[in-house]
Order: structure tokens, then sequence, then C-alpha cells
């Protein structure tokens, strides 16, 4: 990818953000990202991030408008009346070509039908005039819970339905934010990269090849994770509240890609092992199936935590030998009436 | 359709046949899809009367399918919470909570006594997020300058010169001004009620992991580390949070009876017969043993108190009762009927026989077609709750949760733990002295109509209630912690059959889960959020579903006419009960097997031409 800065022309003072969370989807990503704030989506609202486009927020949760109000603002999009725009993706998209009629998921009412406007629908309307296109959430980035096995709806992530290769109106790929739901700061962190885009202040958004951004999914969760000294030292535990290294209690860390532990959940607060939650890789494109059942152990881990085994107990032997050692005060510090710190008073050295 | 409209009202003080006779031209149909500020897919179809202004008409529609049951089906039970907290994205928590109980009902486990405390602050960590973040950034700009000067541009003059009661509390001297510190995003208070949601958050991670789909929940207890500090981050949080009530109480009270001034007969909104549910919230676990031959027992100690309101009377607060009672009745929605299908369960463990329609034994055959508002027009199915004294399925309502949770607990009369105490009237509520407020009794009584006003006016006392209860249960967790009882986690083994059913208070309202194993897998999943209950369509005796309810017959307030209108009083009511569609739409059972043989043409036909089918 290019390191060139690729802005919009002419640079926005400021952008659209239309949000679609009728995929099929728990709206967890939208009130995910009230709790953001890093950047908090006020910030982001009212213009307070200095040399960055403020954004018109039309997400349905937060939205003034109402029903025909508020369906109005994707009409408009769709028909160019909106730009420039970032159109954000929330939950899995069905599949609407395996049934006779109906819906799985719709928004709005079409008027000369009178019949629901299906989400796919929108898709295609908005996603070919987006400057740029965000999967929010594991949902609409991989398809999530709702495309597991046996599903009935046959659902799917947006880089499915729109193809991996897809690129925005300005170029962009699609840019994915997994997580079930998505860590808030991740989002608005992404959203604020995105517009600093847009304005020539930043190089194209560097994004792995599933499309996340690489700077926030770079490490697995075990390579942030503070239970990580406990699997070294092959301290595992065995039952569910203690504060070891959980990986055989069903943790999948050490081979998800995810900043939570680091990050924390909000204001560095909570997460996943490093709270004692087991990761089921809810960043993962094979997230749910290839995690379950989430509570056995993953069976890599079997392996590779008895790898550790021989090297863990013997460094926690070795460590815990200094640590005996490191426990006692020097033997000096007491209230006797010599001094054996091993201090030589200037008035006793002898004359020269 | 002619001018005279007949409107059908339930309960015996509106039983009556709304008549109009108004002008034919004066009746227009008026639609709001999607309603917004709320979670999920929501559409409110009207038909309103300009001349009487009065709704004559409402069908509430949902247009999301995601089918949870089914890719439930065969999976570990283990697994169930932390598939069914993807239900709902601002109260996944509670059904992983939910969940967890259900589970350890079947794999008969209790866990240790922290953990339940620990649920219990978690829990009340979300009723404190989401009723805060619901009420003041989403129902709170219904009711702000922006919107009242579109709607009510009279009731806003008026606003700007009435004095709030309770400004020296709260800081807002006029109620317009508390109007304006609602405006979305440069409002005040519209702000700082978004900070204070986040610091709830913070408090629910402390204790569950991750909001909204918890990491540390578990059959058999939790994960989470409990550490002197972990209580100690929780009860610093919490402090600021009751400081905060101490002023968002009085000025919620400030706003809703200046609505009831401004405009008389504003009570009629949204109003409809008490009709109310609640299965209960924050378990005792000195009482609990998740056992459900003992449930009506541990059911009746837990904080908040399960029952059912019948026209202000309080019928049950038992468990057994309420679950043997529940109906899922079809209605008018998009899926074709089990009756017939397999029973999973005949009886429950006490041996009361178990109805078909009952959730331990529905199948869901979902079939997607065309909206007919005349026949199936929506993926909510009708939930009911069947009372023995009378025969009728009653189309109970959550009152947005806590108004129910309030009216049953008050009524029973059993909760008594120094900060929150049921008076057999009343719920009072004491909030000890914080850092610049001192110690504030709030009192939450009995009001004397189920409408829109009060449904939110209850919760805002909801938030001052968990916030005291979850005082208590910080002390009764560190009592664990400072005996040196820190396990937090019980060792269980998944029978190879069984049955399990979890009730809880999610934030808006009563939601259960039913679960039968089979071969050690799930044999059958059926979770009832309250959504479906507040949402469901009309059912095959007739009856509308709640918010189809509260609307239909409802007055008109707005000063706007059929060009301009915004349905405010609409609006206001249907975010009265906190929808939360996502909740509302999952329950799918599939099998492929029995869809084959149960799929008649003429059922299909039927549906097409708008035909009601129970």
């Amino acid at each position: 990818m290019s390191q060139e800065p690729m802005k919009l022309d002419p640079a926005p003072s400021y952008v659209h953000v239309v949000w679609i969370t009728a995929g099929l989807s728990c709206d967890g990503d939208s009130v995910a990202i009230t709790a953001a704030t890093q950047p908090s989506i006020e910030e982001l609202v009212l213009g307070a991030i200095p040399g960055v486009p403020r954004i018109h927020l039309h997400n349905p949760l937060l939205a003034y408008q109402n029903g025909d109000d508020f369906l109005q603002i994707m009409h408009d999009a769709a028909a160019g009346k909106l730009e420039p725009f970032i159109l954000v993706v929330e939950g899995s998209i069905p599949n609407e070509k395996i049934k006779q009629e109906g819906y799985w998921a719709a928004l709005g009412t079409d008027k000369e039908t009178g019949q629901p406007i299906p989400t796919c629908d929108w898709i295609d309307r908005l996603a070919p005039r987006a400057q740029a296109v965000i999967a929010i959430g594991t949902c609409a980035a991989y398809g999530g819970v709702h495309a597991m096995a046996g599903n009935p709806t046959g659902a799917m992530g947006l880089p499915d339905y729109l193809g991996m290769s897809w690129r925005s109106a300005a170029d962009i790929p699609i840019v994915c934010i997994p997580g079930c739901p998505v860590q808030p700061d991740n989002f608005t962190e992404t959203l604020l990269y995105l517009l600093y885009q847009f304005v020539g202040r930043a190089p194209m958004i560097p994004l792995d090849e599933s499309l996340r951004p690489r700077w926030l999914f770079g490490m697995t969760v075990h390579e942030g994770c503070d239970r990580g000294g406990f699997y070294e030292q092959a301290d595992f535990a065995k039952e569910y509240g203690s504060p070891k290294c959980i990986v055989k209690l069903g943790c999948w860390g050490p081979v998800v890609n995810c900043n939570v532990p680091k990050r924390g959940w909000m204001a560095g607060i909570g997460g996943c092992p490093n709270v004692g939650g087991i990761c089921i890789g809810c960043t993962m494109p094979g997230f749910p199936d290839k995690f379950m059942p989430f509570m056995n152990e993953p069976p890599g881990a079997k392996m590779s935590s008895s790898a550790v085994l021989m090297y863990g107990r013997t460094v926690r032997a070795l460590r815990q030998f200094t640590q005996a050692s490191l426990q006692r005060e020097p033997d000096w510090r007491r209230p006797t009436t010599e001094l054996s710190t091993g201090y030589t008073p200037s008035w006793n050295l002898p004359k020269r | 359709m002619g001018a005279r409209k007949k409107v059908m009202k339930e309960g015996p003080e509106r039983k009556v046949d709304l008549v109009t006779d108004s002008p034919p031209d004066s009746i227009v149909e008026k639609s709001w899809d999607p309603i917004t500020r709320i979670v999920g897919s929501l559409g409110i179809h009207t038909k309103i009367d300009f001349a009487a202004r009065r709704v004559i008409e409402c069908h509430s529609t949902s247009s999301i399918f995601r089918g949870y049951s089914v890719f439930l089906r065969g999976k570990d039970p283990r697994d169930a919470g932390f598939i069914t907290s993807r239900i709902c994205g601002i109260c996944g928590d509670n059904h992983a909570t939910c969940s967890m109980y259900a589970q350890n009902m079947a794999f008969g486990v209790k866990p240790p006594p922290l953990a339940d405390w620990i649920i219990n602050l978690g829990e009340a960590a979300e009723y404190m997020f989401d009723h805060s973040l619901f009420q003041d950034n989403l129902v709170g700009v219904d009711f702000c300058e922006q919107m009242v000067r579109e709607t009510n541009p009279g009731v806003l003059e008026r606003a700007e010169h009435t004095e709030a009661p309770h400004g020296g509390l709260h800081g807002f001297r006029t109620i317009a001004d508390i109007m304006r510190a609602l405006n979305p995003f440069t409002g005040t208070f519209y702000r700082e009620a978004l900070q204070m949601s986040r610091l709830t958050r913070e408090m629910f991670c402390l204790m569950e992991g991750r909001h909204v789909h918890p990491s540390t929940i578990y059959p058999g207890g939790v994960g989470t580390v409990p550490t002197v500090q972990l209580f100690t981050d929780y009860l610093v949080r919490l402090l600021k949070y009751v400081e905060f009530m101490k002023k968002v109480v009085p000025l919620h009270d400030d706003l809703f009876d200046f609505f009831y001034q401004a405009l008389p007969g504003y009570h009629e909104v949204g109003r409809r017969r008490i009709l109310l549910g609640c299965l209960g919230t924050f378990q005792n676990p000195e009482v609990c043993d998740f056992q459900y031959q003992t449930m009506p027992a541990w059911g009746e100690a837990m904080y908040v108190t399960p029952g059912i309101v019948v026209d202000g009377e309080l019928i049950t607060t038992n468990l057994v009762d309420i679950n043997v009672g529940m109906r899922i009745l079809l209605g008018h929605s998009f899926y074709d009927d089990w009756a017939g299908g397999e029973l999973f369960v005949k009886n429950d463990p006490l041996g009361n026989p178990i109805d078909i329609r009952h959730p331990w034994n529905q199948t869901t055959l979902p079939r997607p077609q065309k909206r007919e508002l005349g026949g199936k027009y929506t993926w909510v199915m009708s939930p009911r709750w069947l009372d023995k004294r009378t025969g009728e399925h009653l189309a109970l309502d959550t009152g947005g949760g806590p108004l129910a949770r309030f009216w049953t607990t008050a009524l029973a009369g059993k909760v008594d733990i120094g900060y929150v105490k049921a008076t057999g009237h009343s719920v009072k509520i004491v909030l000890p002295k914080t850092i610049s407020l001192p110690e504030t009794e709030l009192e939450w009584k009995i009001p004397q109509w189920s409408n829109t006003i009060e449904r939110n006016r209850a919760r805002t006392y909801f938030q001052a209630y968990s916030a005291a209860a979850a005082l208590y249960f910080v002390e009764q967790a560190l009592k664990e912690v400072h005996a040196g009882r820190t396990k937090t986690w019980n060792e269980f083994q998944v029978p190879d059959e069984g049955i399990g059913c979890g009730f809880h208070e999610a934030v808006r309202g009563m939601l259960s889960h039913h679960m039968v194993i089979r071969k050690g897998r799930i044999a059958n999943y059926q979770p009832y959020p309250p959504t479906p209950w507040n949402a469901s369509p009309r059912d095959h005796f007739g009856t509308l579903g709640p918010y189809e309810d509260a609307v239909q017959g409802s007055p008109i307030f707005e000063e706007n006419g059929p060009d301009k209108f915004k349905g405010i009083d609409i609006m206001r009511t249907v975010r009265s009960f906190d929808p939360c569609l996502p909740c509302g739409v999952h329950m799918y059972t599939g099998d492929s097997k029995l869809l084959e043989v149960r799929h008649s043409p003429t059922f299909g036909m039927g549906a097409l031409h708008g035909k009601q089918t129970p």
C-alpha cells in the first residue's frame, strides 16, 4: 500500500457518518461507541479535535430524527446528496437469495410497495458512494455469531458480501474493526484515523490481511496479557477465579489477535484473560465455531502448555530461590548499639 | 375504512368502544419506521383521527430475524451463556446471567456466595448504566428543548416561565433549562449522563470483565478475581453515582410533573390496563440454591421481588406459578405453528403439567413473507400469561422494566436491607451522605396509572434503587473476602439429560431462559426477553400487544397538524417501554425435518391472504 497521504479533494470540513445497524446485529457496537473516550463520540461530533473535519453522525441509536426523517438521510446519501460520507455497517449480512419472499433484515418501508427495504438493498445503494466503509464488530467484519454453523439466514460478513478486494470511492479497502462487541476506543480511534487521512494528515490506513487496522490487531491477546508471566512459569489455573494463566480453562489468548488485555475494555479497566475471563476469540474470522465449546482447553494449548512445563518449572524454582533472598532485608537493619552497615565515620578516621 | 372506527381497549376501566364521529378526511395513516433511539429495528404504523386528536389504530412491526435457538441446538450446553449474550447489545450480560442461572439449575450446581454478590454488583451496574443512557440520551431527547419547540411550542413557552421545584438540588432554574440541558450533544446534562453511563460501565467491567458481552460469567460462578482492590474500585465509582442520583431523581420528577401540569390529561398518554410482570433480580445466596423445587422460596428472597400485578393486585410472587403459566402464541408473526410438535417437557420437576405452548416445548418455524398489517406483520411472537383464575391470556408488559419491578416489590413488601425497603405501598431508597450532599431518602410510590410518564419516572427511581442495593452488595462481598471465602466458582458435570430455567430482570423487564438437554447437548433453548412481551403483535384472541395497546386509543397532545406531525406522544409512549428489538426476534428453534412435515400449502396461502392463524 502507498504511504502517500491520500486526501479527499477538496479536503472536507465535515464528514457524514451514515450508520446501518440493520444487519443481523445486537446493536452492541452502537452501544459500545457511547462508551468510547479515546476519543469520545461527542468530541468527534462537536469538532473538538483540531485539524480534522467534524462528523455529522447518523446512527439510529443516537439520532434525533425518527422514521421518515431519519430514512431521508439514507435516501439522500444513496442519491449522492450527502457527501462526503463514511458508511458504517453493523451486523452480519443475511443472504436474501435463499428464500421465496419476505426478508431476514430490513430498514424502513418502501413507499411504493409498502414493504420493508432489505438491508442488503441499502448496502448496494450506499457502498458505491461512500468514501470509506467500516465493518464494525465481528458480525459485519466476518459474520460472527449469526453466521454460526447451522444458521438459517446464510449470514456472512461485509467483505464476504462485497468482496475482499472491494475498494471505496476514495480507493480504501473495507476497514474491519472486529470485536464482539467492538472495543469502544478501537472504533473511534480508527474513525479519527480516517478523518486524518481525508485531510491529508495520515497515509493510507494500514490493514492486515483480514482488513483489520494493524496497530490495533498486530499483537495477540497473550502478548499483551498480564497473566503471561504465569504461562512462562507453567503455572496454570485449575479453576475459574484464580489469578493464574487460564489457558487450560479455555483461553485462546495465545493465538488471537486483539489488544483488549493491553488497552482494557474502557478507561483501562476490564478485559478478558487479564481479569479472569477466557478469551473466546471474538475478534477472529473463525469466531465462534472454531473456538467452541468455549470452556474446553484449546487443543493447541494442551501441547504448548506441556512444552513449557519443564522450562517453566525450572525458572519458577530458580526465581523462587532468588525471590526468597530478596524477601529478606539486609542484616544491618536492627536497633543495636553497633553500626554494621559498613559505614566509616570521618571523625573516626586516623589523622594523616 | 369508514369514519367510525371501533377501538377495543382491554380492562375494566377502558373496556369501551372508542367511536369516532370525525369526518373521514381527518383520519390519516402515519408510520414511523425505523423508530430511532432504541436498540434494534421497530416500526410503528398507526391511523390517527386528527379531529378527535386520538390514535385509533396501531400495529408494531419488527424487521429483523436472526435465529439464535437454531444454532444453539446440538451445541455444548455450557456455550449457551456466551452465545445468548449476543442476543442483545445493550443488555447482553442480562442474558449471560440468565443463561448461567438456567445452567446452574440443569447442572445442579450452586455457586459460592461471593459469585452471587459479584453478579449482583455487575447487574446493578448494568441497570445503572443502561437506564442512565436510555433515560437521558435516548428518551430524554423526546423531552428536550429542540423537540418540545418543534412539537409543542406552547409547552416550551410555559416551561420557560415555570420554576423547577427542585432547582436548588439539580441546578436548573426553570423547566426549560432542564429541557435545554437535554438537547443532544450540546446539552450539559445530556453529556453528564453520557459520562456517568461510562463510569457505571467501568463498574460493570470490574465485575464482569467487558461490556456488554461479559467474559467472566460461567455456569458454577464467575472468573472475576475477588480482591479488596476490586471492591474499592467499584465502591468509589458507585459513590459518585449515588451523588449523581440525588440530583437526577428530583430533576426527572420536576420534568415529568410539569408535563402533567402543562398538559392536563397527559396521564392518558400511553395508558393501559395495569398488567405487569416481573421475574425478580439480585439473588440472595443464603436462600438461593438454583433448584426448581425450592424456586418459590429463593424467588421471594430476591432483592427485587418477582410477581404479576393485574389491575393493581399482586396475584402471585411464586416463580413456579409464573413459569407454568407462560404461553407463547404465534400471533400475527412470520412463523408457522408447532402444535403437535415434540413435547420436550411434559411435567415440571414438581409434577405440574407443561403446555405445548410453554417455552420448554416451543419449536418455532420461521416463514419469511410479505408484510400485511391485516395478516402477518412482524418477526415477534405473542407471549402471554395464562391467568388461572379467569382463563385469560394476559398480555403482560414490563413497564419498561422498573415500573413492574417496583410495583411487585412494593406490594410484596419483602425487601428490607437498610438501603432499600419495600413498604407494601411504596419502596424507600436511602442514599447515604456523599462528598457534597447529605443523606437523602427517596420514595417511589405506586402511581395511579400504568402510563408513559410513570414508566419513565420509575426508571429514574430504579437507577437510585440499583445504586442503593449495590452499596449493600459491596458490604456483603467484602464480608466474604475478609472472612477468606474467596472461592468464586464450583465445579459441575453436564448431565446427559436435564432441564433448566433461568429467571432474571433484563434492564427493560422480565427475562427467562428455558433449556432442555439431551445426550449432553442442547435439545431446545428458548430465551424470552422483555421485548417479545412488550412488542408483541395481536394474538389470535385479538388481544393487542402492549405497545399497540398503549398507543391505540391514546390521545394526541402535539400541536402540529397532519403535515408536520412528528408523533411525539406516540414516540414517548413506545420509548417508555425501553424497546430492545434484537431481544424480540431471535426465537427460532429450527428443525428442518419438522419444517418439511409441517409445511402445508393451504397454511401458506392463508397467511398470504391475511387470515389470522393462531
